[in-house]
């Protein structure tokens, strides 16, 4: 469904990505790990073109991402994306950021968006939540209500952008037991995240990226059995250890 | 004070707020065009279109760069010129204001979506929206809401300029207030209470913006 080749991107003169390959078939998850500058966020900004490659293809379910013919709003629409600082709309309440999408991108009338919503809030625990603004949710609260902004639109995929990486102890497991839960119904997913518990558990694969390459792309098992880069198995070694 | 008479004020307090009227009411279609002007040149500029932005940019560099009475002045020949008709001192007033507060607008306008984190921006784009609905559903509204003291700072500022719609006779509060002390020659009374009127009114406006201000940052 996701496939990336050979891509290449610069900042000025830093290779951030660098020469990357890899596919996502329908669902599958993906754990993408590394050490911070490795790219690895960069590598799913790209795969909905919120960030351009400067040479390689990207096709998201047939769609050439990198052609500049393609309408790239269609494509974002179908492809859900959740940040690392959640990135709600302030001004809206949890309900609105759901329906906005639905209402001026699917041409969905609010009845339908707000049923949609409602129903999206209850499945990620924030039924009683749907009135209130951001600002008056707590972080994982508002990590959740941005993966069911995400949901709305229905997507093909879901790109989560280190997802827990801003959020206190005690609300990461709220979050990730929705991911958990969108893996299990089989949602295609890219998870860039430091989280190795989440990977354990319903990671298909795991990419490992370093200084712009993606050193190790391996199922689960064998990524954590036996890396077989050793900057991989330093890392695991460092992340696991504590 | 024994040779001071303040009935003159009341004698011809219709007269006055007749003036007072003309001075609001173009105070008001002064901000709202100015801000409608000047948001159409911000996201030209900010959106970095080839010939487009450029012409912003100078358009906002140049009429930062002109004094208003002299642009009050020129518009005043100038629109009627254009128009190949006359117009009226008020309209060619309105216009030159216009024009002249968009340019001030324009930049108060650039900073308010300048302090939207850009997080926001590819929020908007990655559900699909497209920059303009970006623009108009996500980020102009925090914009606006930022900006609200400013903009009533700025539109405090030009009730105050208003006054110099003098140089072309048009009736506002002040000329009113003008032609009555001359003629009936009590020029300290009057101006005064124009003096008054003028302190009243910005003061209580400024309270207000700092209140809102204050608001915003709790």
């Amino acid at each position: 469904m996701i496939e990336i080749k050979n891509a290449d991107k610069w900042y000025g003169n830093f290779h951030v990505l660098s020469d990357c390959s890899t596919s996502v078939t329908k669902g599958e998850v993906v754990v993408v790990c590394g050490p911070s500058g490795s790219g690895k966020s960069t590598l799913i900004k790209c795969v909905n073109g919120l960030e351009p490659i400067d040479d390689g293809e990207i096709t998201v379910d047939g769609i050439v991402v990198t052609d500049k013919n393609t309408d790239l709003n269609q494509l974002r629409a179908k492809i859900g994306m959740v940040f690392q600082n959640f990135e709600l709309f302030p001004h809206m309440t949890a309900l609105e950021n759901v329906k906005i999408g639905q209402m001026k991108v699917l041409g969905r009338n609010a009845k339908e968006a707000h049923t949609r919503a409602a129903e999206l809030l209850q499945r990620v625990g924030l039924k009683d939540h749907a009135e209130k603004f951001p600002a008056q949710l707590s972080g994982g609260q508002q990590q959740r209500v941005a993966i069911a902004r995400g949901l709305a639109m229905d997507p093909i995929a879901m790109l989560f952008d280190e997802p827990t990486s801003a959020l206190d102890p005690e609300m990461i497991n709220d979050v990730l037991d929705v991911m958990v839960e969108l893996a299990e119904e089989g949602m295609t997913m890219m998870v860039v995240t430091h989280e190795m518990g989440f990977a354990q558990k319903v990671a298909d694969r795991v990419i490992f990226m370093d200084e712009g390459h993606i050193v190790e792309d391996a199922p689960k098992a064998e990524f954590f059995g036996s890396p077989r880069s050793d900057r991989a198995q330093l890392f695991l070694s460092k992340i696991l250890s504590h | 004070m024994t040779d001071f008479d303040y009935g003159i004020i009341w004698n011809n307090l219709p007269f006055l707020l007749e003036g007072l009227q003309v001075t609001f009411l173009l105070t008001i279609l002064s901000v709202v065009g100015g801000i409608i002007l000047g948001t159409v040149l911000a996201l030209v500029r900010i959106a970095k279109i080839p010939v487009a932005s450029w012409f912003a940019a100078a358009y906002v560099n140049f009429f930062r760069s002109l004094p208003l009475i002299l642009v009050i002045f020129w518009l005043y020949f100038l629109v009627p010129l254009l128009l190949g008709r006359p117009v009226g001192s008020f309209y060619s007033v309105l216009v030159a204001f216009v024009l002249f507060e968009a340019a001030y607008y324009s930049e108060i306008i650039r900073a308010g979506i300048s302090s939207v984190r850009s997080g926001q921006i590819a929020a908007g784009r990655a559900i699909g929206l497209t920059y303009p609905q970006t623009m108009r559903y996500i980020v102009l509204p925090q914009a606006f809401k930022a900006m609200v003291p400013v903009l009533l700072t700025q539109a405090i500022i030009l009730f105050q300029d208003t006054s110099l719609v003098y140089v072309v006779g048009l009736k506002d509060f002040l000329v009113s207030a003008e032609l009555i002390a001359n003629r009936d020659q009590r020029l300290v009374e009057m101006f005064v209470f124009v003096a008054i009127v003028y302190f009243s009114i910005c003061f209580a406006g400024s309270l207000l913006a700092r209140r809102l201000q204050k608001r915003l940052e709790t």
